[in-house]
């Protein structure tokens, strides 16, 4: 089939862009624009967020000789919703002596930087929310944000238990963000620039970076995959909500909608992650080979979600195959293992790229 | 450079342990061990030696086996079998006989131990497959085995 | 500064906390008291209890054959091997011999039965560590022994098969091939499990050189079974005092010198092989004979105390009876391996990790309604 044929251009932002500036006058369309777009995001986060824990219940299922959920909705495809009118439904408890204002902002920080940071990926070529000169590092900033709510939902909770997973949970993430920033910085010094749709242009013109800086590269993802599996908290490196020890961890007094934040906001960010390395190692939104090249976006959107499915299919094969680390463990292996190897690779990126060694 | 060795090796058997699952993931339409409760229960069959309840079985004539020697409420350790019986006239032989008014087998209190089945002399009470136990009144789990109206079988303790 | 005067500077206070009775994934209703100083454990202190049943004294008024069914609830992972304590003790003072038959079949079902445990033991020991898979394939196997279980016995956990004087009915025509089949099966399996859990580089490291029991300490607190073999103490039952049919087979009694977990882990994994090695000597050449002795129907035991101590999964299970001549015994004594073994919790414990403490607790293998009763 020649898939020239289908080269129509939906220019779907354009047209809506003229549509609302045709009915009302300049600031007003703007802001209608904004509500539009942040409803949008919203949009996509709820319905990522459900259907990635029903993903997360299916392949957990299928890795342990079972069926995930199967009863609700054809292939259990309405069973998140259904967890989630449960949740909205339940009663908010707590103790008496939580500190009140804290225990309620909490989760607030980390649904915020979940949804700041969703914005900025390049989703296909007309689909990108925020695109700033600066975007790499924007994400790494708001990304930093989320651990405070984690401390403070600690914090505030009252509850031992809820204390050491969140101490727990803040030391991990502040170690292991040197070592993703270190894998992101090895690669941009590969693409030159810092903003996330320069990154794709020179994916699209010199074929994917992982493959255009192939030893450090490769080093780098690696890196940036265990290290990226810590920051979301996911297994082996779970100790912040191991179950077997502390009961829930920082989110033990937590109930309904604001357990929901959490739950949720610990999905969206193991796909933001993905969409990270998806952007910086594999060319987001283009496909292999160019086989869909100039085709509008609809091909696009699904190649990238096509790819960043496969990395959290990857981070959910290491959940369920390793025991946990200690939290020493966690320590020994960020501070003597991966910095070192990390700036050793930065330096080697360096070499080939001076060396014109890159293909 | 045990440290290099050591990266190696780390990472050369958490390829294994993730080869073990990924295997298991690929053949995980096959290798499912689920059994779908409710839907499949005609092909459900417990074992035949499966304890599941303790039954009286009657035959066609409505009759049982049980004489009332109390051989099972005896050997019962906790006292869940209790048989409530009388002396009556035997047509036959014209002596006074033990025979059973109710033979009533509290489930709630039975520990399934199967040490009144062998201690029947003539196999009255055996053992049921079923499984399905749960009631909604702790009463109900409170049987009378014999059915109303049955007699017990003639010439049957020999 | 020196890391000693950081440590003088800087005040921290130790605080309690409980892992309680009842927590997600752990061994049963178990408390224990922590004093814990930032991550390090000061104290472990075990509050027992909460699930005393009062078995020995229920056993006060029950006659011989009765107190068996008691002893499935007490460790129901090898309850095989409890009820054949009972009888065991019961047929030594009556002085009753059972036939070869019997003896056989009684050994194949506590191995296969201590196969089983040990298959649960994997999985649960995995899902404490954070692999949360182990526990679906320990099960899947461990199924296989329930159905031999249940084609033979009628029941899966609490088996209730031994009698004084014999097996309550004879094993199933089926039974060999189950066992045959089974074993075939498990035989692929193991080298599997060794690959997802053994030698994954995360396990070790979470494994050695944690929770260090000597020899001499094993010792003195009387620790029997995979804990005390783990630390180099030679104590299994089987072999210094064989009953039932284990001095006509050829097993290896696994010794590990190290003491910590990892090596109390690798006992029980080559006790499986050892296991399965029993079974294939003797399930071809069951001999044939009488299923039951005869005894009569109220047994008294002579007056006196007896004693008999068999292995169970856990540890040495020793039964005393001291009758005086009635139908009920005056006394019942169980000397449970848990109870034991869990003493020696606290004297390991000091200084570790909360971590290290789970993978500890994992390693011993505790079933708390064996340490209550």
């Amino acid at each position: 089939m020649n898939l020239l044929i289908m080269n129509i251009p939906l220019n779907i932002t354009g047209t809506i862009h003229d549509w609302i500036n045709s009915i009302m006058p300049q600031t007003a369309a703007n802001i209608t624009e904004w509500v539009l777009i942040a409803v949008a995001y919203l949009a996509l986060f709820a319905v990522a967020g459900l259907y990635l824990v029903l993903l997360e219940r299916k392949v957990a299922a299928w890795f342990q000789l079972r069926l995930g959920p199967n009863r609700v909705g054809p292939w259990g495809l309405f069973q998140t919703m259904a967890d989630a009118l449960k949740l909205v439904s339940k009663e908010l408890t707590s103790n008496d002596r939580i500190d009140k204002f804290l225990y309620n902002l909490a989760p607030y920080f980390v649904i915020v930087t979940s949804l700041t940071a969703m914005a900025v990926f390049p989703y296909s070529e007309q689909f990108q929310g925020f695109d700033i000169n600066i975007g790499v590092f924007f994400l790494f900033a708001i990304s930093s944000i989320g651990v405070i709510g984690i401390l403070v939902a600690g914090w505030s909770s009252n509850n031992k238990f809820a204390l050491i997973g969140a101490m727990r949970s803040g030391l991990q993430t502040i170690s292991y963000e040197l070592s993703v920033g270190l894998s992101i910085l090895t690669m941009v010094l590969l693409s030159g620039s810092l903003q996330l749709s320069e990154i794709v242009e020179v994916q699209r013109t010199g074929g994917w970076l992982i493959w255009q800086g192939h030893i450090p590269a490769i080093i780098a993802f690696m890196i940036f995959m265990i290290a990226g599996t810590a920051e979301t908290n996911r297994a082996p490196f779970d100790l912040v909500e191991a179950e077997s020890e502390l009961g829930a961890g920082f989110h033990t007094e937590y109930s309904g909608m604001k357990f929901a934040y959490f739950f949720l906001a610990e999905f969206i960010n193991m796909f933001i992650i993905a969409s990270i390395a998806v952007v910086l190692f594999f060319g987001a939104w283009l496909s292999p080979f160019g086989i869909t090249e100039g085709i509008t976006w609809f091909p696009e959107v699904l190649w990238f979600l096509i790819k960043v499915l496969l990395i959290i299919f990857l981070m959910m094969w290491f959940r369920w195959t390793f025991p946990r680390l200690r939290v020493d463990q966690l320590l020994t292996l960020e501070w003597k293992y991966l910095l070192p190897l990390n700036l050793v690779n930065l330096l080697l990126m360096a070499i080939v790229i001076w060396l014109n060694w890159t293909i | 450079m045990s440290y290099f060795s050591d990266i190696y090796n780390g990472i050369k058997t958490l390829l294994t342990g993730m080869s073990v699952t990924g295997g298991y993931f690929i053949r995980a339409r096959k290798g499912s061990l689920t059994q779908q409760y409710p839907d499949n229960r005609e092909t459900l069959k417990m074992f035949d030696r499966f304890r599941g309840e303790v039954v009286m079985p009657h035959d066609e004539h409505n009759e049982h086996y049980c004489t009332g020697c109390q051989s099972c409420e005896i050997a019962c350790p906790n006292g869940s079998i209790e048989i409530i019986w009388d002396r009556a006239v035997d047509p036959e032989t014209g002596k006074k006989k033990k025979k059973i008014d109710q033979h009533i087998y509290h489930m709630g209190m039975c520990t399934m131990c199967g040490l009144c089945i062998e201690a029947c002399p003539t196999d009255a009470i055996v053992w049921a497959q079923n499984y399905e136990n749960s009631v909604y009144d702790r009463a109900a789990l409170t049987k009378i085995l014999n059915q109303p109206g049955s007699v017990v079988k003639a010439g049957i303790e020999d | 500064m020196t890391n000693q005067e950081v440590k003088n500077k800087i005040k921290t206070e130790e605080y309690f906390i409980n892992m309680g009775p009842q927590h997600p994934a752990a061994h049963g209703v178990l408390r224990l008291l922590l004093t814990i100083d930032g991550e390090i454990i000061k104290n472990v202190e075990p509050d027992l209890g909460y699930i005393h049943r009062s078995i020995e004294k229920m056993c006060e008024r029950d006659s011989y054959q009765q107190i068996v069914h008691l002893t499935d609830r007490m460790d129901y992972l090898s309850s095989n091997i409890n009820n054949e304590a009972v009888c065991l003790t019961v047929e030594k003072a009556l002085e009753l011999e059972v036939s070869d038959r019997v003896k056989v079949i009684r050994t194949i079902i506590s191995e296969l039965t201590r196969l089983a445990s040990h298959q649960l033991w994997w999985g649960v020991m995995g899902m404490d560590l954070g692999a949360l898979t182990t526990y679906f394939y320990a099960f899947r196997d461990r199924e296989m022994i329930n159905d031999i279980f249940e084609e033979t016995c009628g029941a899966r956990l609490t088996m209730n098969y031994n009698i004084p004087g014999g097996l309550m009915f004879d094993i199933h025509p089926n039974f060999v091939q189950r066992t045959k089949d089974f074993i075939t099966h498990f035989k692929t399996k193991l080298p599997e499990y060794d690959r997802l859990l053994t030698g994954n580089v995360i396990f070790e490291k979470r494994t050695k050189g944690v929770g260090i029991l000597t020899k001499e300490d094993a010792i003195s607190f009387g620790v029997s079974g995979p804990v005390a073999r783990g630390s180099g103490f030679a104590s299994d039952v089987r072999k210094h005092h064989p009953y039932s049919a284990y001095d006509r087979v050829d097993f290896k009694e696994i010794l590990f010198t190290e003491g910590d977990t990892y090596s109390r882990y690798q006992v029980r994994m080559a006790e499986m092989w050892e296991s399965m090695s029993i079974i294939e000597q003797l399930i071809d050449n069951i001999p044939e004979g009488a299923i039951q002795e005869t005894t009569k129907a109220v047994i008294k035991l002579p007056k006196g105390e007896f004693y008999q101590r068999v292995e169970t999964a856990r540890g040495e299970l020793g039964v005393y009876i001291n009758s005086d001549g009635n139908k009920n015994p005056y006394r019942v004594k169980f000397r449970s391996p848990g109870f034991s073994n869990l003493s020696v919790l606290n004297h390991i414990s000091k200084g570790v990790k909360i971590a290290d403490l789970v993978a500890t607790m994992a390693s011993f293998d505790f079933v708390i309604p064996d340490i209550d009763r």
